[in-house]
Parts: structure tokens; C-alpha cells; sequence
């Protein structure tokens, strides 16, 4: 789960990291009362997004009057804002955070994450922090610094300071880096974070280290022991499609093309979107109905699925194990009959229950198209498309 | 012989008790396998499908010499279920619980370090399937009819793709000698080159099936391990090929993420380790009987 920036820098403003002094402003009025409040004469106003990217997406302005300060806000709340790292419908605006303007002379990268192979937490820093820090992680890898930090004894004050000298620091500077290191890693620990990072860690003019941005993710899985951290949640910044079948215990996530997958499994559903490609069509999204899946989960992600205005079949593909095949079945049966289905539907059922939910299917009388293997369903859902008028 | 479980391994299943735990216990039971118990902490001393329950695992082992242990205790128990599993002295847990968050796992791993080679638990999850050895017992949540006796080792991440392995093996009549969900969590107990070496070293396995898929370094390791370690041939499906890549937030990930996680790349890492690749999942049998007839040629 992603929180925004100015929450990232309040939670790790409170373990210890240095951050600069700003506001959160819900409307441009608002924003420009931020800056006065804040003093000084110049500010900074970003817009608030789950994403990266702001700066050169236009989410980002050096402004220096709080006439100006308001007028750029007006133009960030209720935009969509597109960058590298949303997809192309972007992300909503509604709030805006004023900070004062800092002096930069460098800008170094830290950034804290789980390392699968270690399965430790580990360190990645860079002396040249900054919006191209992948292109740097691309052509000059060796630039990173990486620390594994083994949890059992945490991040030592030796290992902080070894990073902090080797990415050139000196002086005061190495404490504040110390501070800056343990006070991420505890934040990462105690709130049971996945990502943390601070790009950039200013070194500004006076030698002193400010975060001037901070993002954190969290893992979902730890949620229900970080209640602070579950109500910082925010579904604007969510597609509302994944979100909504989240509620339903389903995980989806749309695509471009036009066939609707039904399937239990992440594996299972990623190996036929692989099929339905070879196969010569395109699937519309990816949807794992998961585990003892009821006929009621199933006609929701029915739902789910033709909320999708592309889709022109369906393929449901369930190996059950857990899941019942019979359920499923019933599912299709009743989401044909609710929804009011006009599509194409190729149902693909084996595993714990396959003969009763085959019998249900086949007993229903609807136009339902049997498919026995994983190959079979493919090909059918492919050729079972509406031919598009030329 | 099989690997992790035959008909006479003793399992408990902790939380037998609870609903999930008791429908899948009495499918194990019915199937031959060896269930001599379960763990629910104050129900000891009562009983679920003719089989005692203890207060703990301990009392299992002491008691009814459980030797495994299948777990079906929710996400924020889980944790602590598997490293009481193994410091009362089980051998092979199977963690089926899906939702643990990362850091738990990284305490049980931590906290399994404690215990010398010779009385370590093994850890198979979580969120997984299970394991099975057809025809003689299985733990987990897999439907055991759609596999067939015989001596060809499965391991995968996903559970429903490990069953369309199986299903496309035995409709070309080849069986399995064990099968083994490792699960998709990134943070999971046995790795894939821990269940190559198990299957290397089996007698009774010929040649493994290995279902990876995008994301995490194990595929590109077990590649390194077939490759300079192992006789017998492995054949292996990546999914995810036709994946978009993840929107994730911030840099850390797209930085960290070394060469070999996308499936393409995985693929590259497999094949150039000798290792046969099924082109799409349901070519997963065809190319598995492909490689055991060149076996026989040769």
C-alpha cells in the first residue's frame, strides 16, 4: 500500500529524519495561506499522487510569491496527472503540499528495500541522487552502494557510518547520514514497510542534510497490526476497478486487449494470458477469483470483468483445488442469468469437483462454450470474438 | 521412496479443528495419508476425525511421534505456528496460509538458523499448495486424483499451475513421484534448488518439472545448481511472458531488480543452463514426454 509524500515525511520526520518545514492545502486558497504561514520567499508546491515523476510531469513548481503559489495550485487540483510511472489516465490531485524552497548543493539517493535474495532489508544509496537515478542503476550500476542489513541485530552505527563516508561525506554531515540511515531502517522495521526512499537527500549549502522528498510502501499483508498506517489509505489514488474487486477478495488488474479472464490462481491466470497470446488475441485483465471462491465471488468478478467496455468474450479457466468447480459453475450460471450476458463465455473448469460443475454447465441450456483443456479454451475464446467491422 | 512425505510419514495439521483445516484433513485421510493428529491450542484432549487433538505441537511429537506438519493457521498466527513446528522437532512443515506478512517470515527464517543441519525443520510455503506422492499420502490443498503415480518430480510456485502439470503428464500417461508447491510469496521456506537436490538425490524420481515465474532471483539460482550439480534432466514453463510490467512507485524496486526477473530473461538463464523450456503452459506434458524419449534414445 502506497501513502503520499507529505505523510511519508511525517512518519519519518518522527523517527528522527530531517525534513523541511510545510503544509498540506486541500484548495489553491488554502495553498496560498500555507505559503504565508510558512513564511520566507519561496516555496515549493507539489501536487500529492501515489507516483514518482511529479517534476517532469508538471506536478512541481519553485514559486515565489504566494499569489503564485495559489495560482499554480489552481492549475494542479481535480488534473490528472500523467508521468513515467502512472499509465496513461494518470493520477486525480486533491491535495497539494507547500514547503519551503531549500538550498541544494547535492543531491544524494537512499532508498530501503526487501531483497528477495538475501530476504533481508537492504540499503541502496547513491551520491548522485536525483530524477535519473535509474539511468544511473542502468549505466553505472557500480555507483550504487548496497548494505544487506541483517534484522536480527539491525542497522549498526558502524555500517551507517561506512556508507555515509563512502558516499562521500564528511564532518557533521556523517552523523546526520547515521541519524538519517537508522532512523528509515526503524521506520521500515516498526511500521512494516516494503519500500522506503529519499530522493533526493539534499546536502544544502550551510552542510546540512533535508529530505526534499520521501516515499514509503507498505505491506498489505501487515496491515491489520498498523492501524495508523491502514488509515492513511487512499482510494482516489487506487484504480477504482482493482480496488473495488479487492473488497470482493478478488485481484485484478486491467489491461488493453478485449478477452475477460476468470481464473484462480496467479499462476494459472499469468499462463493463460501467455495462451490467449499465442493464440493470436489479447487479454482485457488479469483476475485470480482465489481461493473457495462462492457462485456469488464468481458473479462478481463477472461483474468486474464486463465493467471493462472492451471485452468481447470471456474465458473462465479454474483448476480447483481449494476452489469447488461445482461453485464456479453455479457462479457462471447465475452471473449469465443476473448480468444479463450478451458475450461469448468459454468455461474451462477441471480439478476437485469437475464432473458436477460440468454437469451444471452443460444442464443450464445457456450458450456456454466447454472447453476441456487450456489450449482448447484459448483457441475458443480467440475465434468465439465478434469479427470487428473493417 | 518419494520425497518430504510417503504413506508412512506421521502428520499433524495444526488447526485441525477449524473448518478449512478439518474438509482437508479428512481428504488426506481418505487418501491414504498418515494423519496421527492435530494442534489447537485449548482443545487437547478432544478429537476430530477419530484423531486426538493436542494443546501443542510438542505434545504431537512426544505423544504420536509427528514427524510433519501440514499448517492451516491464519496470517497473523502463522508465524509463530511454524517455529513452534520447529522446536518441537518436526521435520517438514507445510505452510498453506496465505497473507503472512514479509517481516514474520524473515523472523521464522531467522529463528530457523538457530537449530544444527541434522534438526532443522524444513519449510515448504507459504502460501502454497502443498506437497503430495501420489498414491501415498499428500499434505496440502490439491485435488490428488488428477495425478498419476510415477517417477517424475514437480515443483512450482502456483498451485493451479503445478495441477495443469500434472494433468497434461498424466494424460500422456506419466506420473509423478512427488510434487511440491513452494508458493508465491516472496519470502518463501524451501527454494527451488532445495527442491532440485531433494529430487537429484531421490532414487525413485527420473526428471523434475520446474514452473517459475516473473519476479525474484530462485529460478536463475536453481538454473545455476541444474547445471553444475544434477544428472538428472529437468524441464521447466516460466509464466508471465505476455506480463505488462508492474506499476510500482519510486525507483527502489526498478534499481534493485537485477538481470533475470523478468520471464524472458528467466528463460535465457534456463536454457543456456541445459534445461528444457516448454514454449507455452500447455505444452508443459508434450515437452516433458519430448525430453524423457530422448532420455530413453540416448
Amino acid at each position: 500500500m502506497d501513502i503520499h509524500e507529505y505523510q511519508a515525511k511525517e512518519i519519518l520526520a518522527r523517527f528522527g529524519v530531517p525534513v523541511p518545514r510545510g503544509g498540506l492545502a486541500y484548495s489553491p486558497e488554502q495553498a496560498g495561506y500555507r505559503a504565508r504561514e510558512l513564511g520566507g520567499n519561496a516555496w515549493v508546491v507539489k501536487a500529492q499522487i501515489h507516483s514518482g515523476g511529479r517534476g517532469a510531469a508538471g506536478g512541481v513548481k519553485l514559486c515565489k510569491t504566494p499569489e503564485e503559489v495559489q495560482a499554480f495550485a489552481s492549475t494542479l487540483f481535480g488534473k490528472q496527472l500523467v508521468t513515467k510511472q502512472t499509465d496513461a489516465n494518470g493520477k486525480g490531485v486533491y491535495r497539494v503540499w507547500v514547503e519551503g524552497a531549500s538550498d541544494i548543493a547535492q543531491e544524494l539517493y537512499l532508498g530501503f528495500v526487501l531483497d528477495r535474495k538475501s530476504e533481508r532489508i537492504m540499503i541502496v544509496a547513491s551520491a548522485h541522487g536525483g530524477m535519473e537515478i535509474e539511468d544511473l542503476a542502468d549505466k553505472d550500476p557500480d555507483s550504487l552502494r548496497r548494505m544487506i542489513v541483517d534484522p536480527a541485530a539491525g542497522l549498526s552505527e558502524f555500517q551507517a557510518r561506512e556508507l555515509a563516508f563512502q558516499l562521500g561525506l564528511r564532518g557533521g554531515q556523517v552523523a546526520q547520514m547515521v541519524t538519517t540511515l537508522r532512523a528509515c531502517y526503524r521506520a521500515y522495521r516498526d511500521l512494516d514497510a516494503v519500500m522506503v526512499e529519499i530522493n533526493p537527500l539534499v546536502v544544502t549549502h550551510s552542510g546540512d542534510l533535508v529530505a526534499l522528498d520521501a516515499k514509503m510502501s507498505f505491506d498489505t499483508n501487515a496491515l491489520f497490526r498498523q492501524p495508523q498506517v491502514a488509515e492513511l489509505r487512499d482510494r482516489s489514488q487506487e484504480d477504482p476497478r482493482e480496488s473495488t474487486a479487492g473488497d470482493h477478495g478478488l485481484s485484478y488488474v486491467g489491461l488493453d486487449g478485449d478477452i475477460g479472464c476468470i481464473i484462480n490462481g496467479a499462476g494459472l491466470a499469468m499462463a493463460t494470458m501467455d495462451m490467449i497470446k499465442l493464440a493470436g488475441g489479447e487479454p482485457a485483465n488479469f483476475l485470480d477469483i482465489g481461493g473457495g471462491a462462492s457462485p456469488e465471488r464468481v458473479v462478481r468478478a463477472f461483474r468486474t470483468v464486463l465493467a471493462d467496455g472492451n471485452v468481447s468474450v470471456i474465458l473462465v479457466n479454474i483448476f480447483a483445488g481449494i476452489n469447488r468447480c461445482d461453485w464456479v459453475a453455479q457462479g457462471v450460471v447465475q452471473a449469465y442469468k443476473e448480468v444479463g450476458l450478451t458475450i461469448p463465455v468459454v468455461v474451462r473448469l477441471a480439478g476437485t469437483n469437475v464432473e458436477e460443475g460440468k454437469a451444471i454447465i452443460d444442464g443450464s441450456g445457456l450458450p456456454l462454450i466447454s472447453a476441456d483443456s487450456l489450449a482448447e479454451a484459448a483457441a475458443a475464446a480467440v475465434s468465439a470474438r465478434p469479427r470487428k467491422a473493417a | 521412496m518419494a520425497i518430504l512425505i510417503t504413506e508412512n510419514t506421521r502428520v499433524i495439521v495444526q488447526g485441525m479443528s477449524g473448518r478449512i483445516g478439518s474438509f482437508h484433513a479428512a481428504d488426506m485421510i481418505k487418501h491414504g495419508t498418515n494423519v496421527v493428529g492435530g494442534v489447537t491450542p485449548g482443545k487437547g484432549g478432544e478429537s476430530v476425525l477419530d484423531r486426538p487433538l493436542f494443546n501443542t505441537v510438542r505434545e504431537a511429537v512426544e505423544q504420536v511421534g509427528a514427524e510433519a506438519s501440514l499448517i492451516f493457521v491464519p496470517p497473523p498466527f502463522a508465524a509463530d505456528a511454524i517455529m513452534e513446528a520447529a522446536d518441537a522437532g518436526i521435520r517438514t512443515a507445510v505452510c498453506v496460509t496465505d497473507g503472512i506478512p514479509s517481516q514474520d517470515m524473515m523472523r521464522v527464517k531467522r529463528f530457523l538458523r538457530r537449530y544444527p543441519a541434522e534438526r532443522k525443520m524444513r519449510v515448504i510455503g507459504p502460501n502454497c499448495a502443498g506437497i503430495i506422492s501420489p498414491g501415498k499420502g499428500f499434505m496440502g490443498i490439491m485435488p490428488p486424483h488428477i495425478y498419476m503415480p510415477g517417477r517424475i518430480g514437480i515443483v512450482g510456485r502456483s498451485g493451479t499451475l503445478g495441477y495443469e502439470a500434472a494433468a497434461q503428464m498424466k494424460a500422456l500417461g506419466i506420473g509423478v513421484s512427488t510434487s511440491v508447491g513452494i508458493g508465491g510469496d516472496p519470502i518463501n521456506g524451501s527454494s527451488f534448488r532445495d527442491i532440485l537436490e531433494l529430487f537429484e538425490a531421490d532414487p525413485e524420481t527420473d526428471a523434475v518439472m520446474m514452473i517459475g515465474e516473473i519476479g525474484g532471483p530462485q529460478e536463475a539460482e536453481a538454473a545455476a545448481y541444474a547445471r553444475d550439480h544434477m544428472k538428472k534432466p529437468v524441464v521447466a514453463y516460466i509464466a508471465g511472458l505476455s506480463a505488462p510490467k508492474g506499476r510500482k512507485m519510486g525507483h527502489a524496486g526498478a534499481i534493485v531488480s537485477a538481470f533475470g526477473e523478468s520471464a524472458q530473461e528467466k528463460v535465457e538463464i534456463l536454457s543456456a543452463a541445459g534445461i528444457t523450456v516448454a514454449p507455452n503452459p500447455s505444452s508443459m506434458g508434450e515437452t516433458m514426454a519430448m525430453v524423457l524419449a530422448q532420455r530413453k534414445a540416448a
